[in-house]
């Protein structure tokens, strides 16, 4: 922590005496286009556009939630205060409906806007950096054909420095590895699109990488694991904290679908992944299934963990001394058992916690949140459904369970700072019921 | 065991299992047949009710957990003589056809008003989506609730009028 502070220190100072003399590194302005829904594009370019916006799930930043489409205003909150995501949809006034192909692409490759303005990387072109022309066109033609929206965002709120965007030339400069991708020839053409797909427009980094203290990816540790919104984002690298080992078959049902048997629900941020990944052709998420599944490398020899665990103690936890039943026990024959320990497998029934990737990732933030909300119906999405238990629950009986199901069903350590989690879980729940 | 519960303003010692859904000892022990039994999943809402201001399914919420927790359940908003407001908009918008989900609604929508007196529209819409209604009633309902909160919003008037 001390050593973030530092860092964060030494970045500001730097910042300031960098900020005087970067001014001339920001690009030059792209002259307005006309409107450019006065023309018109291929049907078929928008329909690739439509599956690259997916990949790229540019609706999840760009849309309030209930709001329009691409029209922007969602709150980000980062290390350095609040950013809001922009309009993009294809109005003159507010929107992005006088950039030309040019500045769209020159955006996504260089972050920066048509102005020639340095753009947040709450916009990743760290990863956007390795789009081709073809897909920044067929992107372009996607946002074009988009209903304009009239909606001007709120204004960042960011501390000082941060809120100085010369000061992003020089996170540029350290950080910002421009395209295009590169391919890996030792790798098969599947393996390179996905690769392209997954570290480009997909950014699975950007949440499934670790960042620094200046917000950066920390390259050296790509897809070992990281956060966004309240959730932990799992490593995806030889540290995947899934109890069966991931292949190519389950990650490409998984990422369709949004869930898995093996291995759980996908919840948080990664819920609105998957559920735009839907429509995107099967060869696309084929390849982007063949590519992630690589970085895990070789599990551990396939066969499901024992669903009653077997980790130790956990017989001592199912009874205590005089023949009562330990609190976190009770709860979960109570609360969970009927689901989860039914015999009706996902989608129908609950997972069996042995399999579950949150009970035994590193962390119990996502196993909060998921007793704490349960999965929620959504509006017209075929997923799994579970009640929360934020009504019921006091944090004293949220901690016995998490204590008796870790325990239980886990092969990792007991977890540690229970309450912290779970105090941030209940924070940001009443937060939100708040906005 | 016995558990001490308190349900609709009335202290409730019953001789149950700790690890027993509300909803069961609701209906078995303490007669209150308002809350219904629907899936048993926490999925439907037939069996909600609230629970220090918030709406949960008794059908999966184990009495273990409710000790000092005040339950309201439906036969808590009002009786047959006087009908509370929420039952009173109910019965003027005609919103039950079999009305097996009605009790869990009338519960979803009291937390509603309890938190937002002034709800909109499109908050009632949001707040009850956990509840099914497989008579398909549900634009009724919705007239229902909304009505409900002009009714209290009314009472409130007459209390600071007089």
């Amino acid at each position: 922590m001390n050593g973030n502070r530092r860092a964060v220190n030494v970045a500001r100072v730097a910042l300031v005496v960098g900020a005087g003399c970067v001014v001339s590194a920001c690009r030059s302005d792209i002259r307005p286009i006309e409107p450019a829904a006065t023309r018109t594009f291929p049907e078929s370019l928008v329909r690739r556009g439509a599956v690259l916006a997916a990949i790229g799930d540019c609706q999840q930043c760009h849309t309030v939630p209930g709001g329009s489409a691409f029209a922007g205003g969602l709150p980000l909150q980062t290390p350095f205060g609040t950013i809001y995501s922009t309009n993009i949809t294809p109005d003159v006034e507010t929107g992005i409906g006088d950039w030309s192909q040019q500045a769209l692409i020159r955006a996504m490759r260089e972050g920066v806007d048509q102005e020639g303005e340095h753009l947040y990387p709450a916009f990743p072109y760290d990863h956007f950096t390795l789009i081709t022309d073809e897909d920044g066109e067929a992107l372009y033609a996607y946002l074009m054909t988009r209903e304009p929206v009239h909606a001007v965002a709120p204004r960042n709120d960011l501390r000082f420095p941060f809120n100085i965007r010369q000061g992003l030339a020089i996170w540029k400069r350290l950080y910002l590895r421009k395209g295009p991708y590169q391919p890996d020839t030792s790798q098969s053409d599947e393996w390179n699109r996905g690769a392209y797909l997954a570290q480009g427009l997909g950014h699975c980094g950007a949440c499934h990488t670790p960042r620094n203290a200046l917000g950066a990816e920390e390259r050296q540790h790509e897809f070992a694991g990281g956060e966004a919104e309240g959730w932990t984002a799992y490593a995806l690298d030889r540290t995947s904290p899934a109890p069966v080992s991931w292949n190519v078959e389950s990650m490409l049902a998984y990422l369709r679908r949004g869930w898995h048997a093996e291995h759980g629900v996908a919840s948080g941020p990664m819920q609105s992944v998957t559920s735009d990944l839907a429509s995107v052709p099967e060869s696309d998420l084929h390849a982007i299934a063949t590519y992630v599944v690589s970085r895990m490398g070789e599990g551990p020899p396939e066969g499901k963990p024992s669903s009653n665990g077997g980790a130790g103690g956990a017989s001592q936890m199912r009874q205590g001394a005089n023949g009562e039943q330990p609190l976190g026990a009770a709860v979960y024959d109570g609360a969970c058992a009927s689901c989860h320990d039914g015999t009706r497998p996902l989608p129908f029934g609950g997972i069996e916690l042995g399999l579950s990737t949150a009970v035994n990732a590193p962390d119990p933030r996502n196993l909060i949140n998921l007793v704490l909300h349960g999965l929620p119906a959504e509006e017209a999405e075929a997923r799994p459904i579970m009640p929360g238990f934020a009504g019921t629950m006091s944090d004293g009986q949220l901690t016995a369970l998490l204590q008796y199901v870790r325990e239980r069903f886990a092969t990792g350590p007991a977890w540690r700072d229970l309450d912290k989690y779970i105090k941030e879980a209940r924070d940001q729940a009443r937060e939100k019921e708040v906005s | 065991m016995t558990v001490t519960l308190n349900v609709n303003g009335r202290t409730r010692t019953v001789a149950a299992d700790p690890r027993t859904p509300l909803l069961y000892v609701l209906r078995n022990d303490l007669r209150l047949n308002g809350a219904k039994f629907g899936c048993g999943l926490g999925q439907c809402g037939a069996c909600t009710v609230v629970i220090d201001g918030e709406a949960v399914f008794s059908c999966v919420t184990p009495i273990l957990l409710l000790e000092g927790r005040q339950i309201t359940t439906v036969e808590g908003l009002g009786t047959l003589e006087r009908p509370g407001a929420l039952q009173r908009a109910f019965i003027e918008k005609q919103a039950a056809q079999c009305g097996y989900c009605i009790p869990g609604m009338m519960m979803r929508a009291h937390a509603l008003l309890l938190k937002r007196p002034n709800a909109t529209r499109d908050e009632i819409r949001k707040a009850l989506e956990p509840n099914l209604c497989r008579c398909c009633t549900h634009m009724r309902i919705l007239d229902a609730v909304a009505r409900a909160g002009e009714l209290m919003r009314e009472a409130r008037g007459e209390d600071q009028g007089t």
